[in-house]
């Protein structure tokens, strides 16, 4: 056949398309369990991680069945409990949801009881970055108030500078601080160019990472707006 | 074919190979492939992972396209070597994804990009579509490694410089100048983890090289 002609390119052309086609879903589908079971994990290791919790893939599972293990579920907008299986409270995909407006939203509690028996309650949130999604695991103490710990994580931050808020100094900051003011809900803020450490509701931002530490602000503020008639009550 | 056959390593093959280390390297010489290489230096070991996911994809790319060679219609020929990369650094990902997750989860939308890194569609329009399975595969390897080793360097400058440790893929992160020196009062550079020192670095990296090498000094 005439290789330059149209008949043998078109055939050519076919006939690739079907081939890469054919190996790229079948090698989607067959890792598709395995990357999976890598996300649950992560997501496990990142719960645990909010309430100082070091875990790693191979014990992860064992360690979120005896801190959390049944002890989540989802909130609606005015704080009232739905009835969810745990499982599926667990799965509620944030990337959907947070495009919804806050009253439409679900809004999943994870229940963490620590060996001191003292309950933690964490919540997860979502938002923008500069590149791409960001999302976290914001940890408080029974008085919904006082944050005990925080972890954040991005999916394409520039690295050394906005994928800082992955690096356990920036999370640090955010042990102690209070969202409420005198019942007023204030959140968490971000503040260019520092504040002191004693300052109950502002953490340092990023060096070099404005927008970054800009969109971690406005997904706190968001979500503890979402979640702000649960934490009333 | 001639009737005695090319060793594996003939001198000519090693060119292949040494060459895009030195004198013709891709990003100091060629200036290609450099969007890649200021976005994921600021740390050493993004650099050592991109360096090894592009190894991978060029030298199959390569492979492949070279025996294709002989088959794709000259029109769509370009069409085709995107495909092949385009699959490859799916098939990267998807991989890393279920096998080194963490690494992935590092370099997220770098890895990606490898599609568009110029390098690669280089090198399959100037060797592959040209030449043989073998020297295609030793031709990959060379370019990537020449690719890398400037990244590595790059990625190992602005980390020290810039925050005074270094990562390694598999260990984390390791502090490499000492407490003492920053009580003697010296600072960090925050400037190097910014993309322009990358710039900056890879051209000092070339003033060096030409200054050696003046066979590369255009004076045109």
């Amino acid at each position: 056949m005439d290789r330059q002609g149209n008949k043998y390119t078109f055939l050519y052309a076919s006939v690739m398309v079907i081939v890469v086609a054919t190996v790229l879903a079948f090698v989607a589908e067959a890792l598709n369990p395995i990357q999976k079971k890598n996300e649950e994990e992560a997501k496990m290791i990142d719960i645990l991680k909010s309430v100082s919790i070091e875990s790693t893939t191979a014990n992860v599972a064992e360690k979120y069945e005896q801190y959390i293990g049944e002890n989540v579920y989802i909130v609606n907008f005015e704080g009232e409990r739905q009835d969810v299986k745990p499982q599926a409270a667990f799965n509620i995909d944030l990337s959907k949801e947070v495009r919804k407006p806050l009253s439409d939203r679900q809004y999943p509690v994870f229940e963490c009881h620590l060996d001191n028996g003292e309950v933690k309650y964490i919540l997860p949130v979502r938002g923008k970055g500069l590149w791409g999604p960001i999302w976290g695991y914001v940890a408080l103490n029974e008085d919904k108030n006082t944050i005990f710990g925080a972890t954040f994580d991005h999916k394409g931050e520039t690295p050394g500078l906005g994928a800082e808020i992955s690096t356990d100094a920036f999370q640090q900051q955010f042990k102690g601080k209070t969202i409420f003011d005198n019942g007023e809900l204030v959140s968490v803020n971000v503040v260019k160019g520092g504040v002191p450490d004693d300052a109950p509701h502002g953490v340092d931002a990023i060096s070099g990472g404005t927008i970054t530490s800009k969109g971690l602000d406005d997904m706190l503020e968001d979500y503890f707006n979402g979640y702000e008639a649960f934490l009333k009550k | 074919m001639s009737s005695e056959k090319e060793p594996l390593f003939s001198s000519k093959n090693l060119k292949l190979l040494t060459t895009p280390l030195g004198a013709q390297n891709p990003i100091t010489v060629q200036v290609l492939g450099i969007c890649s290489a200021l976005a994921v230096t600021a740390k050493l070991e993004p650099s050592i992972v991109m360096s090894l996911s592009v190894v991978f994809v060029l030298v199959f790319s390569n492979l492949i396209v070279s025996l294709l060679r002989n088959t794709i219609p000259s029109r769509i020929r370009i069409i085709v070597q995107l495909t092949i990369v385009a699959s490859l650094v799916i098939l990267v990902d998807q991989i890393l994804k279920a096998f080194a997750y963490e690494v992935s989860k590092q370099l997220s939308v770098f890895v990606g990009l490898i599609i568009t890194n110029c390098i690669i569609m280089g090198r399959l329009e100037a060797f592959a579509l040209g030449n043989k399975p073998w020297p295609a595969v030793l031709d990959g390897f060379g370019n990537a490694a020449g690719y890398g080793l400037i990244l590595v360097i790059v990625g190992f400058v602005r980390e020290l410089f810039g925050t005074g440790n270094l990562t390694f893929p598999g260990i984390g992160e390791v502090q490499i100048v000492p407490d003492i020196v920053y009580e003697w009062g010296y600072v960090d550079n925050g400037l190097m983890i910014l993309p322009p020192m990358a710039l900056i670095t890879v051209g000092i990296i070339i003033w060096v090289q030409r200054s050696k090498n003046k066979d590369l000094v255009d004076i045109s």
